[in-house]
């Protein structure tokens, strides 16, 4: 995608394909060759295996909308009929359900390896930028999907999370009831996100498509933060990159499938097995696991505007991330301050994710945890417009090695010396 | 035809201008039915009234209604309740205006704006914050603190006027548009 081509198109087919689509070239330039730093681990291993959930929802849901009736009288039913009557509708079901948690699992150990190693700084923000937009539509879009099997939580979830538009002063309830097509979540509801639900996918493989063409022109950031500077920092991307990614591929299906197979239901709610009630409120309203920080944080205000907008907000901050980090340095390996700091931050995540599934008032050791969830949304704000940018300017970084090649290989490999590699 | 020379702009460029301002018109027009095709359609605007019998409803309890899909709480008040609610002082309330649909919208919340008829309040179950259908109170099984109704998904509580008193939601439960017929039978919307 950038970069001097090494193609070299052997067969007359090649040259005549080549001077007319050069896909193989491109294929060749990207996927072959492309020269990667040699230093990366296991959590480099991570944007392949989004690519592969990507490809595992799609084609699971796919199958699953042969089989399924977005219609409120008929949708709770055609979602048992798949699981009892479809040929391996079961399997269907349980992938695609369980594939959407394998998503945001991969995806949030992506984005906090982006993080600790400084992915975000420059030359890669619009990687990162483009990132966040994608983990937006995965939101989008897993909401859409929890809501068509039209159960108690897909009702009352749509119904929270449409009426957070509500919030918005004078136009917000038109808002809403454009968003229904109805004076409350139904039928015109459902259809609605049956359609959009079928298409996000294809735009979220349109948008990551540009972040692998972003990744491509400065190539792969790596866990020591610093430029390749000779050919020796790197290895072509096949075979090295590519075995050792299948390799943690089968480690992660190996995990997906333990839940499909032993425990489908693991991250499902039970009050979703009823069909919905427009009626009845479940007791306790939680989201899907992958929300619940950001949930928490709505709950914790109580305030309904200033709730809504610190959720969103706290969204919309990642996008800032390039130039809220002052720091010279990428990686947190030479950052003392800051690796302090960022395990902090994936504490308050963490904390704030388990609030989130709590009942509102509930309390552990005496602490009600609706302070415990302000205190994490404070330091989630505070990480990002605070302590990024300071710690950056008053930090003395550790002493960077000199190159990759050096790091990984010893002194002797990239130049002459007695000393030892660390 | 003599082609014009000065900077004022020639007869191409005007013509430049104003074929590009009436495509962008007859874009944003035909955007407009693709926008517009996602509000409620005509037979959801059409959705009726209810007409509702009270015979059934005893003192202290709520039966729950469906009234344009949503649920319709209507509930008979106990003297007590009532007493409880007026005694509320409407100035202390987070929103002091009544959200009554029969009365001009700076009409306040007093009891008696919340509920024609004291003994019989009736209003929208949906939560002012996010839409939740609050459960109900009563002596045997308290809600919350104010004897009215407690949103178990934010933690709004509402007074026995339906009157928001503590927690996000940031407006009373909304009173329907609704007329007596006779003692016991009540047309809503």
């Amino acid at each position: 995608m950038s970069g001097p081509s090494t193609y070299n198109p052997k067969s007359g087919f090649e040259r005549w394909l080549d001077a007319r689509l050069p896909l193989p070239r491109l294929m060749h330039d990207t996927m072959q060759t492309f020269p990667t730093p040699r230093n990366l681990n296991i959590w480099y291993t991570f944007g392949g295996i989004l690519t592969f959930c990507l490809g595992i929802q799609i084609l699971t849901g796919v199958v699953l909308a042969m089989h399924y009736v977005a219609n409120a009288g008929l949708a709770f039913d055609s979602v048992e009929s798949i699981m009892r009557d479809v040929n391996y509708g079961w399997l269907m079901r349980y992938m695609h359900a369980n594939g959407a948690s394998m998503f945001f699992l991969a995806v949030y150990i992506h984005m906090f390896r982006g993080l600790y190693y400084g992915s975000y700084k420059a030359p890669r923000e619009l990687i990162w930028i483009i990132g966040v937009l994608i983990y937006l539509l995965m939101m989008a879009t897993a909401f859409f999907g929890y809501v068509l099997p039209w159960g108690q939580m897909s009702f009352w979830g749509a119904t929270v999370i449409t009426n957070l538009f509500t919030a918005i002063p004078v136009v917000g309830h038109s808002i809403a009831t454009w968003l229904w097509g109805d004076f409350s979540v139904g039928d015109a509801t459902l259809n609605r996100f049956f359609s959009l639900h079928y298409l996000l996918p294809f735009i979220i493989a349109g948008v990551v498509g540009l972040h692998i063409w972003a990744l491509h022109v400065p190539g792969n950031n790596n866990p020591l933060g610093i430029d390749v500077k000779s050919p020796q920092d790197t290895v072509p991307f096949h075979p090295y990159y590519t075995v050792k990614d299948a390799f943690y591929l089968v480690l992660f299906i190996i995990l997906f499938a333990g839940f499909v197979f032993y425990a489908p239901n693991f991250f499902g709610n039970p009050d979703n097995y009823q069909q919905a009630n427009p009626l009845v409120t479940p007791p306790d309203i939680v989201p899907e696991w992958y929300l619940l920080p950001f949930y928490a944080m709505l709950r914790s205000i109580p305030n309904k505007l200033i709730g809504v907008l610190v959720m969103g907000g706290a969204i919309v901050t990642l996008v800032f991330i390039p130039w809220l980090d002052t720091s010279r340095v990428r990686s947190c390996r030479f950052r003392p301050l800051m690796k302090q700091f960022f395990w902090a931050f994936l504490v308050a995540s963490v904390l704030l994710g388990y609030c989130g599934a709590q009942s509102v008032d509930a309390a552990r050791f005496g602490i009600p945890l609706v302070w415990v969830a302000r205190l994490a949304s404070l330091y989630y704000y505070a990480f990002f417009w605070l302590i990024m940018p300071i710690v950056g300017l008053i930090e003395t970084p550790k002493k960077l090695p000199a190159s990759i090649a050096q790091s990984v290989l010893g002194d002797s490999a990239a130049a002459p010396s007695p000393l030892p590699a660390e | 035809m003599a082609a014009t020379t000065s900077d004022a702009g020639t007869r191409r460029d005007f013509l430049y201008v104003a074929s590009g301002a009436v495509g962008a018109v007859g874009v944003a027009a035909a955007a407009w039915p693709f926008i517009d095709q996602m509000n409620p359609t005509t037979a959801a605007l059409a959705m009726g009234t209810t007409e509702i019998d009270l015979t059934a409803i005893q003192p202290g309890q709520q039966i729950v209604f469906k009234f344009r899909g949503q649920p319709l709480f209507v509930r008979r008040r106990t003297p007590a309740e009532i007493a409880a609610a007026k005694a509320v002082d409407v100035s202390s309330l987070p929103d002091p205006l009544a959200r009554n649909l029969n009365l001009p919208d700076s009409a306040q919340a007093t009891d008696a704006d919340r509920a024609t008829k004291p003994e019989w309040l009736i209003l929208v179950g949906v939560c002012t914050h996010l839409g939740c259908t609050p459960t109900v109170s009563t002596p045997q099984m308290p809600e919350g603190d104010y004897g009215g109704w407690l949103c178990h998904c934010h933690g709004s509580q509402y007074d026995t006027a339906g009157r928001i008193r503590k927690g996000p939601a940031p407006q009373n439960l909304l009173v329907p548009q609704y007329a007596f017929l006779s003692d016991t039978r009540v047309k809503v919307g």
